[in-house]
């Protein structure tokens, strides 16, 4: 690391002056530096650490903090709300991850080639991922109707007689929620791969090409090897983006009908700012982020073996 | 954990620009054959529908009367256009207020975000001090653990200090991520260390290097920042549904929200709010799209 250290210098006079040199050097690094941290470590990092002692608390707005040890722990095992929102953030998880992975790096290939229209495409594609949640969640619920609704109505023109009750069903609302979050973040994961695909040396192709290897041998020796580093943090910041979904549903269905797509976010906001249960609520939370380091873990620990 | 050095690592390189075709691989582009390019365009012309449509449906419904927006079959183009919709919203609602407030968060943190995290990244990517790899590690850390995880004890943490229900929460939240701090080193870790060690002969401070050379040279990467920054504090809907909870102090995502329950029935005019709330973001975004792109390729870092 960056420790400083003054070896054989000629004389006392010049070793001081050095070293005084180099503190400064030091505090001055460290002065650009402090502004941002002092926010960051007040508002991030303490959150972050005070987390874990809080779920040990029965705490609620009026009143101390009380030792509780691992009671909240416990009584998430009996749960049954909590054990219907990890599964839906699951569900989420199982079905986003994979369908935006897949449909994002297929854009991408796409987009990679020479075909008219591609710079606009790629400017519609993105343009979901930056507009507001609320309206759009507001403009696919409606378009989500079960009666008149123009989803059901096209899905009608392909002789679909008995349309999904989406937002409206419990069977199919969590659907609803995936598909309107995939469609939102293709273009987002889209562009990353885009990026990852212009660092691909085309020399690799044209030898794999000579070598008689068909498009889909060389997407799958030339392309998705070059691209790993990309998926894998494609994959990751998915996974997280998942496991922590929330704005979407809480506009779109608000957990609903029933409690069909409440999810681990939406519960935790739901116990801990609603009805002010701190101590409760951090417990789901120390859940929410032990699932997330676990999972990111394991994918650092497939990568690295990958990569060995 | 490891995290912070491999996600450094794959962010793909910064002079890459997705938007300009790789040359060489044209040449086999080329080949590609004519069915395979029909197909393709097939492929682009369905999916760039998949994700317009819903706007195009959004604008078109907001010019609707508010019977006529579940007609069947669908119309999408109302035959006669409801402008006074874009008139009556101001009048039913404090769409103004809700704007201005918006407006206000967003330039604010901004700033902020723009100044502090290009002035720490420069701390990080060009000075050396004890600990500076170990303090980085812990800003690309929390990358990982989401906010929805921490956001209790930030809450309360709001709270004691008396700032819930003033924006002064919510610039407070944006204002120091370590996102910014993340992609303005990315930056800087482009232009060579030889600059600043020449300006240093000269005599210049580092605070001049920072001032005087690192900011302008990096317009391009603070332009992203800016843009980026801006759209997600815009969007923003969770953070001040947790700490704004005075009408006078919503964001046009709050007030949308409460709108669509007060006036459920009315579709048309609902979406005309839709379309409001998108449209400066959809204009920031018009004006700026080469540095969202290349914001979001050097960084691969938000959300």
């Amino acid at each position: 690391m960056s420790t400083t250290t003054v070896g054989g210098s000629p004389g006392i006079g010049a070793d001081r002056t050095k070293r005084w040199y180099r503190a400064r050097r030091s505090l001055q690094g460290v002065s650009f530096v402090l502004p941002n941290f002092l926010g960051f470590g007040l508002l991030t990092l303490g959150p972050v650490v005070a987390l874990f002692y809080i779920s040990f608390t029965n705490w609620n707005v009026f009143g101390k903090a009380k030792w509780i040890g691992l009671d909240n722990f416990t009584r998430l095992f009996g749960d049954t709300s909590f054990h219907r929102a990890l599964l839906n953030t699951l569900y989420y998880s199982a079905f986003h991850i994979p369908l935006t992975l897949a449909v994002s790096l297929g854009l991408a290939l796409l987009l990679n080639r020479k075909l008219r229209g591609v710079a606009f495409f790629r400017t519609a594609a993105f343009f979901p991922y930056i507009t507001s949640i609320v309206a759009i969640a507001i403009a696919w619920n409606l378009l989500f109707s079960r009666d008149a609704g123009p989803i059901n109505q096209i899905l009608g023109l392909f002789g679909v007689t008995d349309p999904p009750g989406w937002t409206a069903s419990s069977d199919w609302a969590m659907p609803a929620v995936i598909i309107v979050g995939v469609w939102r973040e293709m273009g987002y994961y889209m562009l990353l791969f885009l990026a990852g695909l212009q660092t691909v040396p085309p020399e690799l192709h044209e030898a794999a090409r000579i070598d008689g290897a068909n498009a889909w041998q060389r997407f799958r020796n030339v392309t998705l090897p070059c691209l790993r580093p990309t998926t894998f943090f494609v994959t990751v910041m998915l996974t997280i983006g998942s496991f922590k979904v929330f704005d979407l549903i809480l506009v779109m269905t608000n957990g609903g009908p029933g409690q069909s797509t409440l999810v681990l976010s939406q519960y935790i906001y739901q116990k801990g700012l609603v009805e002010n249960r701190f101590g409760y609520a951090s417990a789901i939370s120390v859940v929410l982020f032990a699932l997330c380091m676990l999972v990111t873990i394991v994918q650092f620990a497939v990568n690295r073996r990958r990569n060995a | 954990m490891a995290a912070p050095h491999t996600l450094a690592d794959t962010a793909p390189p910064r002079t890459v620009d997705p938007g300009t075709e790789n040359p060489t691989s044209n040449r086999s582009e080329r080949r590609l054959p004519a069915l395979g390019k029909v197909l393709g365009h097939v492929v682009l012309v369905l999916a760039a529908a998949g994700l317009l449509l819903p706007f195009f449906w959004m604008v078109s419904s907001s010019l609707k009367a508010d019977n006529g927006v579940f007609s069947i079959p669908v119309t999408w183009f109302p035959d006669s256009p409801q402008w006074g919709n874009y008139a009556e919203i101001w009048r039913i609602s404090d769409m103004l207020v809700w704007l201005k407030n918006t407006v206000f968060l967003s330039v604010v943190v901004t700033l902020l975000q723009l100044f502090t995290g290009s002035f720490a990244a420069y701390g990080f990517a060009k000075t050396r001090f004890p600990g500076r790899n170990l303090l980085f590690l812990l800003y690309i850390g929390t990358i990982a653990v989401p906010w929805q995880a921490y956001m209790i004890p930030q809450f309360i943490m709001m709270s004691e200090a008396g700032l819930t229900n003033t924006p002064w929460s919510i610039i407070a939240l944006q204002a120091f991520g370590a996102f910014g701090v993340f992609l303005m080193r990315q930056y800087y870790l482009t232009i060579p260390d030889e600059l600043c060690e020449a300006a240093r002969v000269d005599g210049l401070s580092e605070y001049g290097i920072y001032f005087r050379i690192m900011l302008p040279l990096s317009v391009p990467a603070l332009a992203s920042l800016a843009l980026l920054t801006f759209v997600t504090t815009w969007n923003d809907y969770l953070g001040p549904l947790i700490y704004l909870r005075d009408p006078d102090l919503w964001t046009i995502q709050l007030g949308l929200k409460s709108f669509v329950s007060d006036y459920n029935a009315e579709h048309a005019l609902i979406m005309t709010g839709s379309v409001l709330s998108v449209l400066p973001i959809a204009i920031v975004f018009l004006l700026g799209q080469k540095y969202f792109v290349q914001g979001i390729a050097t960084s691969g870092l938000k959300g």
